[in-house]
Parts: structure tokens; C-alpha cells; sequence
């Protein structure tokens, strides 16, 4: 109150009342109590709830889209699987079928040329009992006729087979001819 | 000088004067209880009103005055604490913006009508504030700098060439731990005090040239000092809100220097 009274007296306007200087400093430790530790804090935490619910918002579609994004992927991933698969398989059951048609036509041809063969071999047996047949009948007729036309039986067996065998073999060799 | 020139004393025009502010006592025997300390409990219960309605229940989609207080946060933050504390900000927000907005509203009394008086223009009510930020600052140095290297820091930065620490070492104490924690107060202060001087010496210029003394030559001027005054007005509600800007923006500052010393 002293310097009060001085400070009054002087009037010098730089000289800070005491009473004034409590008065301010009460009224701001009053206002910075109530509104920089109740109120400022609340704002600050949701501020910091904002943020984070827009952070969280976005995070949230960010991961929805990578999400969809690799389900796209996988899908496309299996379709491209399930195309191979069908390549390959169609392509194994072209090759399959080129096989087994080749293995039929091989079994084909081994049964003509079987059959060729056989009928071949039976061929040959034929001609050769036609022949046994036609070499006994021809002798015979042979004989006879020459016997008729010779006036003499050509009954002596020696001679006879001689001249058979003769005639044989002229008849042999150009048959082969012949046949050749 | 007036007293002495003419007869006409009392119909004579007085320019205002340091009388503006002082103020007797509102209540007989009670002194400390005038004008200036009134408004001073005024505003700070306008700001916890203020803060209470705007920041009581926030929501996370904010609606009417949550807007306007968030708004004054997000220059708060923003514009003082950010560009000067950095990722320090949250801390030192609840400090920041009380200063900021109780001295705003301290201020803005000079304009308000029928109330008229800035309240920071007595230098007692800056004083207070700069020595608490004083108080904080040296606490701040201590702690994070220690007692030796915190006046160490100050008095040789770094980077020198070393003779020059004869001029800069003393300049540094001073200024430092001293004079900007005064001119942190005198600003403020003075700039209310001269833009109250100003305001009144215009209106009182119109109300007497065009009220108590009507004269020919006299009313170009009272209408001078009217526009005058309402153009002075709009200058010093911007003034006000610098002020209290600079002010919150020095104390951001000066937290900072104590906390991460230069390098």
C-alpha cells in the first residue's frame, strides 16, 4: 500500500500496482486452471479421436480394397489355372487318341498281313496236292495213252516211270517258266 | 497550458491525459477494487464461460460454439505453437491459448462499448503475466539445460569467433533473462495504452467541437475527430488481437529457447 501511494503520487504509468499484479495473476491462474487443465484436454482428446476416427476410416477402406484386390487376384489366378488345365487335358486326350489310332491301325495291318499269309499258305497247299493229284493222273493218263498210241502196253514199270519222269520235268520246268 | 491562457477556461478543450487511467475504487475503503480489476474478473470469467460452452462436452463432429472455439485453438496451434515448439505443441496448448484468449479479451474491452477500457494498458496485469513466463522459463532452463549450462547456452553460443563473446556474452544475460521478459510487458501494455490515448483524444475532440463548443471554424474538426475515431477503432480491434497474438507467440518462444537451446 506503501508503494501504492507512491505509484500514485508519481502518476508514472510503468510503475505495476501491487494490488493490480494479484488481482491479474489470480484471475489468470483461475482462467488457466479451469480452461488449460479441465477444458483444453478434452478438446485435445477429441481432436486426437478425430483423427484417428478419419485415420481409422481410411484404413479401414485402404484394407477393404486390398481386400477385394487380392480376392481378384486369386480368382483370376484360378482361372488362369483352370485354362491350363484344360489345355492340358484336351491336349493329353488328343494325344491319346492319336495313339490309340495309330495302335489300331498297327493291329489292322498285323491282322491283314496275317491273313495274306494264310492265305498264302493255303495257296501253296492246294497247288501242291493239285499237283500230287494232277502227277499220279497225268502219269497214268499218259501211259495209257501212249500205250494206245504206241499199240504196245508199256507195262514194264522200269520203263514206264522213266518216261513219265521225263515228261514231268519238260512239264515242271516250263510250267515254272510260266509261273515266273 | 491552458489553465493559465484565457478567462475561458472551462469551455476550453482539454486533451486527455494519464488521468484516463487511473480509477478510484468502485467501493468506499475497498482499493483495490476499481474499474481496471472488475473488467479483469470479468474477462476472466467470460473466458471460462466461453471455454466451458465450447469445450465442456466436445464432439467429434463439432457444432456451434465448438466451432468457434476450435477455430481459435486451430490458430492457437497453428499460428503460435507449432511454427515455434513443434511436436511440444499439445504441452504447452493449454497455456498458449489461455494467454492468447484472456488477453484478447482483456484487450477488447477498449472497444466494447460503454466499457472502454483495455485493461492491459495498466501495466500491472502484463506485469503479472511476463513475470509468471519468466518464472516458467528460468524453471524450464534450469531443468532441461541445468543451472550452469543454461546460462552457458545463452551467454556463448556457439559458432563465434572468440573475442566477440566479450560484447555478446553480457548482451546475451541481459537481454536474455531480463529485458525481453520486460519489453515482453511494456509491449503490450504500451500498445494499449497509446491506442486508449489515441481513440480518446479523437472523441473527445468530436464531442467538443461538435457538442460542448459549436463553432463554424470548430465543427470540421469535431467531425474529423469522429471519423477519426471510428476508423482508429477498427484499427485497434486488429491491434488487440495482435497484440495478444505477439504476446502468446513471445511466451511460445521463450518456452522453446529454454527447452532445446540453440545450436
Amino acid at each position: 500500500m506503501y508503494l501504492l501511494a507512491v505509484a500514485e503520487e508519481a502518476k508514472n504509468p510503468l510503475l505495476p500496482d501491487m494490488a493490480e499484479m494479484v488481482i491479474g495473476g489470480a484471475a489468470f491462474l483461475i482462467v488457466l486452471f479451469f480452461v488449460g487443465r479441465l477444458l483444453v484436454p478434452r478438446l485435445q482428446k477429441t481432436l486426437e479421436m478425430r483423427t484417428e476416427a478419419i485415420e481409422g476410416g481410411l484404413k479401414r477402406a485402404e484394407e477393404a480394397q486390398a481386400t477385394a484386390q487380392r480376392t481378384l487376384e486369386e480368382y483370376r489366378a484360378k482361372l488362369e489355372e483352370a485354362r491350363h488345365d484344360a489345355a492340358r487335358l484336351r491336349e493329353e486326350a488328343r494325344e491319346q487318341a492319336a495313339q490309340i489310332k495309330a495302335e489300331l491301325r498297327e493291329e489292322a495291318q498285323a491282322e491283314a498281313r496275317r491273313l495274306i499269309e494264310a492265305a498264302h499258305a493255303q495257296i501253296e497247299a492246294d497247288r501242291q496236292q493239285a499237283f500230287a493229284q494232277l502227277r499220279g493222273e497225268i502219269g497214268r493218263l499218259a501211259t495209257d495213252l501212249a500205250g494206245r498210241i504206241v499199240g504196245e502196253s508199256l507195262e514194264d514199270e522200269v520203263r514206264q516211270s522213266r518216261v513219265v519222269d521225263r515228261f514231268l520235268q519238260e512239264l515242271e520246268s516250263a510250267d515254272g517258266a510260266a509261273v515266273r | 497550458m491552458s489553465a493559465t491562457l484565457t478567462p475561458l477556461a472551462s469551455d476550453e478543450f482539454h486533451a486527455p491525459g494519464l488521468g484516463l487511467f487511473d480509477w478510484p475504487p468502485l467501493v468506499d475503503d475497498v482499493a483495490w477494487f476499481n474499474k481496471p480489476a472488475l473488467l479483469a474478473l470479468t474477462a476472466a470469467i467470460l473466458v471460462m464461460v466461453f471455454a466451458f460452452v465450447a469445450f465442456s462436452k466436445p464432439k467429434l463432429v463439432p457444432r456451434g460454439v465448438q466451432n468457434v472455439g476450435e477455430l481459435a485453438y486451430d490458430f492457437v496451434r497453428d499460428q503460435i505453437a507449432r511454427p515455434n515448439l513443434g511436436k511440444d505443441s499439445d504441452r504447452w496448448m493449454p497455456l498458449l491459448f489461455t494467454m492468447f484468449l484472456f488477453v484478447w479479451i482483456m484487450n477488447l474491452f477498449g472497444s466494447v462499448i460503454f466499457v472502454q477500457f483495455p485493461v492491459m494498458a495498466r501495466i500491472g496485469y502484463p506485469a503479472v503475466l511476463s513475470l509468471g513466463v519468466w518464472l516458467l522459463v528460468m524453471y524450464l532452463g534450469m531443468k532441461h539445460q541445468g543451472p550452469i549450462g543454461f546460462f552457458k547456452n545463452v551467454m556463448f553460443p556457439p559458432g563465434l569467433p572468440g573475442w566477440i563473446y566479450v560484447l555478446v556474452a553480457p548482451i546475451e544475460l541481459i537481454s536474455t533473462f531480463f529485458l525481453r521478459h520486460i519489453t515482453h510487458a511494456v509491449r503490450l501494455f504500451a500498445t494499449m495504452m497509446a491506442g486508449h490515448l489515441i481513440v480518446a483524444l479523437f472523441s473527445e475532440v468530436g464531442w467538443h467541437f461538435l457538442a460542448v463548443q459549436v463553432t463554424p471554424l470548430g465543427a470540421p474538426l469535431g467531425v474529423l475527430g469522429v471519423a477519426m475515431t471510428i476508423l482508429l477503432t477498427a484499427f485497434e480491434l486488429f491491434i488487440q488481437a495482435l497484440q495478444a497474438y505477439v504476446f502468446a507467440l513471445l511466451t511460445a518462444m521463450f518456452i522453446n529457447d529454454a527447452v532445446h537451446p540453440a545450436h
